[in-house]
């Protein structure tokens, strides 16, 4: 492949255009077998093992959909807010290629599993609607494995172990402004995929992948220009770069005096660039007609009703709680409510607490801190969230100052032992107590006189050098409220 | 004991009476059936150790005092597009002339597990598309009544191998006529159940939607015993349907009275006289034995020609991608690329008739052109369907000719494929309406040749069906009346 960057317009002529991108995302379902045999679906499995005669699209078999398939593509299109069909056909998409051993793909086409849903995103404070135009149902194809062998320039190896495995297809509309945005409905997309547990979602391993539909018009244009189909996003990253390139090259194509051209491009990761494969490759005519060895699936309301209830509360609505029952900033319940694990860690600490803002601020700040730099996810934490939760409410009562609560959480995160255990072994605990203060601060006022005429004579920062005494004697455990309020009243005296 | 002259019921009785054992059987069926084939060419290939291992469980049942299931020592044939498992599965194809299943059709477990010896794979067209049986790359088969002409298509070798006597019954598939046409050629008893009553599992698909397995037999009985050895709900099968299976024989009482009898006017024009004489005669044998006959019209029918070669060619085009030269298809020698490979493999591999029917396929599929034809001919089918569920209410059963015209010589119509396909025309509205018919013998020509009449009933009305077919049979009609 000749890869070459192109020429790409400036930050100001790119300004006078409209990107409009549609997203055609491919998720692969968390079932325990496949979507048409009974094969596993786990992955890494020796080459052509996981396989039967269905998988193998050998002479005489036939497909049997999983019925979990079904209800995992019924649950990701309701929380897309999607119309699911109570009839919707499979379709064969026929097409030659090594990894497609039938021959053809059983996908759906004129009448799909779900249609007319939509995705809120939040863009710059507002709220941005994104159509979702259908989710429909189709099995994977195999892999064809281009390197990695001796002969590997001879030869093309197959393994077809994912064959069969279940996807979902979710088409967006071409709601899309910029990358942005884009990059913002993959997120919550794959957010609600996630808390449904549709799917992992783990790029890595391919069971979400993304392809952008990107065409330019200069602003305030009613047509759409030319679209180009962008593949081989495999990160979020990936898909922003690309984007940004895309777009950047389209407007410089027109800018040029050109047009853009219809087509299939690939993304460079490496040299971050689209490269337009050969239109031979993708000028199909895929001859769709109803499956016939599938009856029509059929999805009565109360098979779908009891989808319906099973389901978990999704990401908006659990943001929408944490910000009206928690009081928490927008931004915050967004950041809390990225995982269940997450937001489930920060509601048991935020109960236990009684503090849910500080309980929002310690998971975000000290917790994350330690997680992210020891490269552990929240389910790992050696500090349970009630621990934390305990931890924060002798703060409240204040039993801890804030800077000991540091170090008591520091120790708490290295041993796992409870916050109390800590406080009591080292003796963190506050002084609190006016009498025992005020016996200190007699005595720190009755040997420094020199000091204390200063403070008279009107020299008031003095102050501070009295409460560091009085910190000193107590090996910092007085609480400094407490001594200040002492110090003004004895002093003012 | 002459094989030729064995029924079901009779092979039972004498293995159970210990006349002779199914290894005994077998061995004199496999050594027969290899001799004879040479003058019919009915069998692609023998399975002379799955026979005997058949054999030996039957006897290894009698011996214990087990039943040894309906279909005990039943010598049979295996229309080669049904999938045995380590046995060869040609499918009359050069693509697939080494092609080895690792599994078993739905249809052969449940026969073998009856009881019956799968002697070989029989001769078809390939992939069950003709009428003649001339387009098998392993050789056309001969009909046994006359070497000269052909046995019918595409299952001619499943029904060559009963009527040579070589088997006792055989398993074939019909998705236009593919049963019924070389049953009555042959004169033989050929059944196509319902859609959906026997599991397609493990049948490649020549057209899903129209594709059927069927019995074969010299018998009603024994057509009605194998039927219903293999029918049922099939998880693998999500067409299969759920409907229980009642015992066929069990209404078999000879008596026909008050049965109703609707002939399709449209069945009746442009028939060979000697053909619509057996018909006639047949059908007043049907009248003497108490059924009412009255005229009745179908009107869609000149239409289910058209019809039927869209959706069947548009389907086999896709069923058929999977012959690539990929896998287990024979690859062509040394291609330059992946395109070229393709080209190369299938254009080496694939025989006339199937090219013909891939490229038709292709065509009604494609963009621009799917509305036109494949919607529409999806269409006409919903309305032969409902001619034939508005006759239903007035008739019982529909008799008609199985063919316009008695077996012809080979080579005769090979050359003019649309001459070919209309002698499909009386049977693909059957398979197009996915009820139950079947051919049973009406005597022959003056020359000899068989003649098959047809039997249609509503759907899973094969009880209706048998009942007819197995009283005309008691009265003598097979032979002619
Ligand atoms: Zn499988």
């Amino acid at each position: 492949m000749a890869s070459r960057a192109d020429v790409l317009a400036s930050a100001e002529v790119l300004d006078k255009y409209e990107p409009v991108i549609g997203l055609e995302v491919h998720v692969q379902l968390a079932t325990r077998t496949k979507i048409f045999c009974g094969c596993p679906t786990s992955f890494g499995a020796p080459p052509n093992t996981n396989v039967c005669p269905v998988c193998l699209g050998l002479p005489g078999a036939l497909p049997v959909l999983n019925e979990r398939a079904v209800e995992l593509a019924a649950q990701a299109a309701l929380a897309l807010s999607c119309r699911v069909n109570a009839v919707s056909r499979l379709a064969r998409k026929n097409y030659f290629y090594p990894d497609l051993p039938k021959g053809y793909q059983i996908s759906q086409y004129e009448s799909p599993l779900a249609e007319h849903g939509f995705i809120d995103i939040r863009i710059n404070d507002a709220v941005k609607r994104i159509g979702v135009t259908r989710v429909h149902m189709e099995d994977d194809a195999g892999k064809s494995l281009h390197e990695g062998f001796r002969d590997s320039e001879r030869y093309t190896y197959v393994d077809l172990n994912r064959c069969g495995a279940p996807l979902i297809e979710i088409v967006s509309e071409p709601d899309m402004r910029s990358s942005e945005e884009a990059y913002a409905y993959l997120t919550e997309l794959k957010q609600r995929l996630q808390y449904l547990q549709v799917s992992t979602c783990d790029m890595e391993k391919g069971h979400l992948r993304c392809d952008a539909n990107v065409s330019v018009r200069l602003r305030g244009a009613e047509k759409f220009g030319a679209k180009a189909e962008v593949k081989n996003l495999n990160s979020f990253r990936f898909l922003r770069m690309a984007l940004d390139y895309e777009i950047a090259r389209q407007v410089a194509v027109i800018e040029d005096g050109g047009t853009v051209s219809q087509e299939t491009r690939l993304y460079d990761a490496q040299n971050n660039i689209t490269v337009g494969m050969r239109s031979k490759e993708h000028a199909h005519d895929y001859r769709y007609f109803p499956e016939p060895d599938l009856l029509p699936l059929q999805i009565g309301d109360c098979w779908l009703e009891g989808l319906r209830n099973a389901m978990p509360e999704l990401p908006g609505e659990k943001r929408a709680r944490f910000v009206q029952s928690y009081g928490l900033r927008e931004y915050d319940a967004e950041v809390l409510t990225q995982t269940q694990e997450l937001a489930a860690y920060f509601e048991k600490a935020a109960t236990v607490s009684r503090n849910p803002v500080e309980a929002s601020k310690w998971v975000q700040g000290d917790l994350m801190a330690l997680l992210n730099a020891q490269g552990k996810p929240i389910a790992e934490s050696p500090v349970a969230p009630e621990q934390l939760g305990e931890l924060l409410a002798l703060v409240s009562k204040g039993e801890l100052s804030g800077k000991m609560a540091k170090q008591v959480f520091a120790r708490m995160f290295a041993t796992g032992a409870a916050a109390r255990e800590i406080v009591e072994r080292e003796g963190m605990r506050q002084i609190s107590d006016a009498g025992e203060i005020e016996k200190i601060v007699d005595d720190v006022l009755a040997r420094n006189p020199k000091q204390v005429e200063q403070y008279r004579s009107g020299k008031t920062a003095v102050a501070a050098f009295f409460v560091g005494q009085v910190m000193k004697a107590t090996r910092g455990q007085a609480n400094p409220q407490a001594v200040n309020d002492l110090l003004k009243q004895k002093l003012g005296r | 004991m002459d094989i030729a002259q064995l029924t079901l019921d009779r092979i039972r009785e004498d293995l159970i009476a210990r006349r002779y054992s199914a290894a005994e059987l077998a061995t004199e069926a496999l050594r027969l059936a290899e001799a004879e084939n040479p003058k019919t060419n009915a069998y692609i290939h023998f399975c002379p150790e799955r026979a005997l291992d058949a054999a030996r469980r039957v006897d290894g049942k009698i011996a214990n005092g087990e039943d040894p299931g309906a279909l005990a020592g039943a010598a049979v044939a295996v229309k080669d597009v049904i999938v045995t498992k380590d046995v060869r599965t040609t499918c009359g194809s050069r693509l697939l002339a080494n092609y080895i299943p690792p599994y078993d059709a739905t249809a052969v477990i449940r026969m073998e597990r009856a009881g019956a010896m799968i002697l070989g794979k029989a001769n078809c067209d390939e992939f069950a598309m003709g009428s003649s049986n001339e387009n098998s790359a392993f050789g056309a088969v001969r009909n046994p009544v006359d070497p000269e002409r052909v046995p019918g298509g595409s299952s001619g070798g499943p029904a060559a191998a009963v009527a040579q006597g070589t088997a006792v019954v055989s398993l074939g598939s019909d998705t236009g006529g593919s049963i019924r046409q070389p049953a009555s050629f042959c004169g033989v008893v050929g059944v196509t159940p319902t859609y959906g009553r026997v599991s397609r599992y493990g049948l490649v698909a020549f057209a899903s939607s129209l594709d059927h397995i069927g019995p074969f037999a010299r018998t009603v009985s024994d057509a009605a015993a194998l039927l219903h050895a293999i029918a049922g709900r099939d998880e693998m099968d999500s067409t299969s349907a759920f409907a229980p299976v009642p015992d066929y024989r069990a209404g078999m009482n000879g008596g026909l009275r008050g049965v109703k009898l609707g002939l399709p006017r449209e069945y009746f024009k442009g028939l060979a006289s000697e053909t619509g004489n057996r018909i006639e005669a047949g059908v007043g044998l049907l009248k003497k034995l108490g059924c009412e006959v009255r005229e009745i019209s179908l009107p869609a029918t000149d239409y289910a020609i058209a019809c039927y070669y869209i959706i069947c060619t548009a389907e086999a085009s896709s069923n058929l991608a999977r012959y690539d030269g990929v896998r287990y298809t024979t690859r062509s020698a040394s291609p330059p690329n992946l395109i070229d490979m393709y080209r190369a493999s299938r254009g080496e591999g694939f025989g006339a008739e199937c090219k013909r029917r891939i490229m038709l396929g292709t065509y009604v599929l494609s963009a621009g052109y799917y509305d036109a034809y494949y919607l529409k001919a999806q269409k006409v089918r919903a309305l032969i369907a409902r001619d034939f569920q508005q006759a239903f209410e007035k008739v019982d059963a529909i008799v008609t000719p199985v063919s316009p015209f008695p077996a012809f010589k080979i080579g005769e119509k090979i050359d003019d494929p649309m001459e070919m396909y209309l002698s499909d025309i009386y049977t693909i509205t059957g398979d197009l309406a996915g009820i139950p018919c079947m051919s049973v013998p009406c005597g022959k020509t003056a020359a000899g040749l068989p003649v098959g009449m047809q039997i249609l009933t509503n759907h899973f009305d094969e009880p209706g069906m048998f009942r007819i077919a197995d009283a005309y049979e008691r009265a003598g009609g097979f032979a002619g009346a």
